[in-house]
Formats: structure tokens, C-alpha cells, sequence
């Protein structure tokens, strides 16, 4: 008795000490750590960018369209740590208003863009049938045209200017938000438990609200956040292209814009710390849109690239 | 009375899965259907309750002629049927907890205020301890979810009841404790039942009458 009690003990033991699982188990630990690392660093900037944001125009009284035609293309220094641009202007202050206006646009036209795709695909999936039919394939027409295109014919019918970016942005992102909402209420919609609160009596109205929408929000929600980085590269794009914001108007768009002149004669500062704010934050944002992502459904984890 | 007549549903158009099959319960009966899988003996069950809309036939409840399924259907029609299905796990929301679950058919018709009485008492009914009614479905077991889902289809008293292979994914003792709580509030309220199941020794043990489906769309 004793003895077989020992021998099923040295089994578990040897199947405990196993090389492979070990390895495994290893590679699991470092995986996830990267993983950590990740989030944390993407989080701290994250965060730092929002404080910059919303914290420096009220606090620090420095004119960022501060003209000193004296003070020129100077490189970084101690009194300009990301130097000037080409009329003197200090580049750090106006990195930080144009990456307040670019995330105003890109979140406004983020949200936009979420409630009419999510109002768009739960209404298709609602109304199924025909209806669903025609409105699905409006949304792939529509994806069809590219949408930066699609998004210059928008703004140009405009002056320059915020609101015709955010309207651009939002008007052609929504498709995508569309067809996630469509799929997950149709897949949520034929479940029994819809089934189970029809019997129950509950009325379309109560189904929709307590048993589909709570269903969908994270996935929309999820959708949105992931939205903000290319609705920020949208007006970056936009901008750049001379369509966006006015010329004066500090936005990354117009920053990397108004350098390329300094570039050519070997100026790089102007252009590489603007290129730094568009790239650093709107990677920061879409880390924790793809940590939440993994969150939301382990078994995803291979769509986590942006 | 129950009486589905010359019923005909399916799920793609021209390719019914049922055809031209009738069926009566009278209040107070129990009638099992047994069938191998793919049958079409749960897409006849869902027809019954009003939640799946047949291509051809009628169902009368109680002399009335059923005209609209699902949403289309009358309040007072579609709660006439109190509904068991197969998975516990499908047929629950996962967000509500097990009293929240339970107590929803009041909610949804406006008997809000019955709530939580209901639901204690419903759950003490179907064997669910008071320390179960805080917890969500994952936290539970399969067989305690199926009770509650048992509770929450008895919950506005039914005149009719349909198992749709309530007991399939249950263990002996779990089977024979939902059998006697739905039959107890059988013997209650007088109300019909129509249980589908695979399970032809249980089915002739439980019901009254039971129907055997040999073929395919027989």
C-alpha cells in the first residue's frame, strides 16, 4: 500500500520535472512579460500625452504661433529642446497644440464614426432580410472607393478647417465599426437566450437594450479606441496634403508639411519630431486597444497587429 | 388545447425540415416526442412556443389561432409557454446573476415590484440555495443553471410548458430532481407539457403519451 502510494508520488514528480513542459512554461513566463512591458510602456505614454494635452495650454502662458524670425531653424537646444521652425517658432510647444488638435480630431471622428457604424449594423441586423441585403452592400460599395480618397473628395468641398477633417474622417470609417456590430448582433441575436426572453415576454425594445447592446458595446468600444490612431494618421495624412487645417494651425499634419522645405537643406529637427508625435502616441493607443483586445477574446490574439 | 396542425417549418425556404406534422396536448397532459437527432422534433417544439415562424400550418392555443411568431406574437400568447431548453449555458445570459435571471420574465412584463420575492421563492422550488442567487452562470454548475432556467420558465406560471431536451446534459440525480419540479407545479396548475427528448425510457416514465418519430420528416 505504502509502497504504490510512493511510486505514483515519483510518477507525479517526474512528470512535474518534465523538460518540455518546463520549456513551455518558461517561453509562456517571457511571453507574457514582453506582454507587461508592453502595456505598462504603452499606458505611461499614453498618459503622458494626454496630461501634455490637456495640462499645457492652460498652464504654461508661452504663445505657441510666437514668431522670432531671430531665432530661425536653430537645431535642439537647452531653450528649444526640439529647436525651431523656419520662422522661429518654438517646435516642442507646437508639437504639443498640434497633437491636441490632431487627437481632438482623431477622437471626435473616432466616436462619430463609432455611433453611425454601430447604428448603421444594428439596424441592418434588425431589420435582416432585404433590408440587411441592400445596406451591406451600400457598406461594400463604399469600402470599395479607398477612403483616403474618398475623404479628399470630402474636405475639399469645404474650407480648410477642424470640423470638415473630423466630418471627412468619421464619414469613411464607419464601415468596418458596421460589419463588426452587424456580425455580433446577428451571431448574439440567434442565441436562446434571446429566445428564452421572447418567451418571457420581453418586447423588441427590452431584448435590444438588456440582452444585445450590453452584448455589442465592448466590440464597439473596442472599435472606437482602435479607430483613434488612423482617424490621427487620416488628418496627418489630410493635412499634410494641404486639404486638412490651415497652414497656421499648428496639427502634425501641417508640422511635417511646413518642414519638408527645412529638409531638403538638411534640417532635419522640424520634421523628425513632428513624424515622433504622430508615430509614438498613436502606437501607444493602439497597445492598449490590442491589450484589451486580448482581453476581450484570447482566441484572437493572431489580429492583434495594426 | 394545444393543437399544431399540418405543420410544415424549416430554416431554408424549400427545404423543410418538418412537413405536414400534427400534434395536440390537452391542458393538463403530457406528451413526450422522441426522435433521433435531426428530426426536426426541437424545430416542432420551437413552432409550439411561438418562437420559430412555420412555412405552413396552424397552431390553435387554447381556441385561439396563433397569427404572429416571436416578437409578432401577442404578450399574453408568448408567455403562455414556459420554455426549458437543451443548453443551460446558451439559454442564459451571462451577464445577469441566477436571481436576475430568474426574476426577468417578471421584469420584462412589468412586474418589477415581484421581483425579488419571485425569484427566492421560484429558486427554492427548482433546489437552488440562497448563497447560488448572487452568482453568474459561469460560477455555476451546468445542473444548477438548468434549474434556474427551469425557475425562470415557471416563473409567470404558464399554462404550458415545452422541454426541449431539458435533461440531456444532466446527471440521474439532477434529471429526476427538475422531472419532479415540473411535474409538481404540473399537478399545481393543471398546465400541458411537451417534452422532446432522445431519451425513450425517460420520456415513457415522465409523460403521458409519447409519440415516436422513425424517419426523418416522417
Amino acid at each position: 500500500m505504502a509502497e504504490t502510494a510512493e511510486k505514483t508520488q515519483t510518477a507525479g514528480n517526474t512528470e512535474m520535472a518534465e523538460p518540455a513542459g518546463v520549456a513551455w512554461r518558461v517561453r509562456g513566463m517571457r511571453r507574457r512579460s514582453t506582454r507587461t512591458w508592453r502595456i505598462r510602456t504603452s499606458a505611461v505614454i499614453t498618459l503622458a500625452v494626454v496630461l501634455a494635452v490637456l495640462l499645457v495650454p492652460p498652464l504654461v502662458h508661452l504663445d505657441e504661433q510666437a514668431v522670432d524670425l531671430a531665432a530661425k531653424l536653430q537645431p535642439p537646444s537647452l531653450a528649444h529642446p526640439f529647436g525651431t521652425d523656419d520662422v522661429g517658432r518654438d517646435l516642442l510647444l507646437r508639437c504639443v497644440y498640434g497633437l491636441r488638435v490632431s487627437l481632438l480630431v482623431g477622437v471626435v471622428a473616432a466616436v462619430v464614426a463609432t455611433v453611425i457604424g454601430t447604428a448603421v449594423g444594428a439596424a441592418a441586423a434588425a431589420a435582416g432580410g432585404r433590408v440587411d441585403r441592400l445596406v451591406m452592400r451600400l457598406v461594400d460599395l463604399f469600402s470599395s472607393v479607398p477612403h483616403l480618397l474618398l475623404g479628399i473628395f470630402i474636405v475639399a468641398m469645404f474650407r480648410p478647417g477642424v470640423w470638415p477633417v473630423v466630418v471627412s474622417v468619421a464619414l469613411t470609417h464607419w464601415l468596418s465599426t458596421a460589419r463588426i456590430v452587424r456580425a455580433e448582433v446577428l451571431s448574439l441575436r440567434s442565441r436562446p437566450y434571446v429566445d428564452a426572453a421572447i418567451s418571457g415576454g420581453a418586447s423588441r425594445m427590452r431584448v435590444a437594450v438588456r440582452h444585445l447592446l450590453p452584448g455589442v458595446l465592448p466590440q464597439a468600444g473596442l472599435a472606437a479606441v482602435l479607430m483613434v490612431p488612423h482617424a490621427v494618421w487620416h488628418e496627418s495624412a489630410l493635412s499634410f496634403l494641404g486639404l486638412g487645417l490651415p497652414t497656421h494651425q499648428a496639427s502634425l499634419g501641417t508640422l511635417v508639411q511646413s518642414a519638408r522645405g527645412a529638409l531638403l537643406a538638411g534640417d532635419w529637427w522640424p520634421t523628425l519630431f513632428p513624424g515622433l508625435f504622430i508615430i509614438v502616441p498613436t502606437l501607444a493607443i493602439a497597445g492598449l486597444a490590442g491589450a484589451w483586445r486580448e482581453r476581450l477574446n484570447p482566441r484572437r490574439r493572431s489580429e492583434l497587429m495594426l | 388545447m394545444l393543437e399544431l396542425d399540418a405543420i410544415t417549418a424549416g430554416y431554408e425556404p424549400r427545404k423543410p425540415v418538418i412537413a405536414g406534422i400534427s400534434l395536440s396536448v390537452r391542458p393538463g397532459e403530457s406528451v413526450g416526442l422522441l426522435g433521433p437527432s435531426g428530426c426536426g422534433k426541437s424545430t416542432l417544439a420551437r413552432v409550439a412556443a411561438l418562437l420559430h415562424r412555420p412555412d405552413a400550418g396552424r397552431v390553435v392555443i387554447d381556441g385561439t389561432e396563433a397569427t404572429g411568431w416571436r416578437h409578432r406574437a401577442p404578450r399574453s400568447q408568448r408567455t403562455a409557454f414556459g420554455v426549458v431548453f437543451q443548453q443551460p449555458r446558451l439559454s442564459a445570459d451571462p451577464r445577469l446573476t441566477l436571481s436576475a435571471l430568474i426574476a426577468e420574465p417578471l421584469r420584462a412584463t412589468g412586474r418589477a415590484a415581484e421581483a425579488a420575492d419571485g425569484a427566492r421563492e421560484f429558486a427554492a422550488r427548482v433546489g437552488l440555495g440562497e448563497d447560488l442567487l448572487g452568482r453568474r452562470p459561469h460560477e455555476v454548475s451546468d445542473g444548477q443553471l438548468q434549474r434556474a432556467c427551469v425557475a425562470r420558465a415557471l416563473i409567470l406560471r404558464p399554462r404550458w410548458l415545452v422541454c426541449d431536451e431539458m435533461t440531456a446534459m444532466l446527471d440521474a440525480s439532477t434529471t429526476a430532481a427538475l422531472v419532479r419540479v415540473v411535474e409538481d407545479y404540473r399537478a399545481d396548475s393543471g398546465a400541458g407539457l411537451l417534452a422532446v427528448g432522445h431519451d425513450r425510457v425517460l420520456l415513457e416514465r415522465w409523460c403521458d403519451r409519447t409519440v415516436h418519430w422513425s424517419e426523418p420528416a416522417a
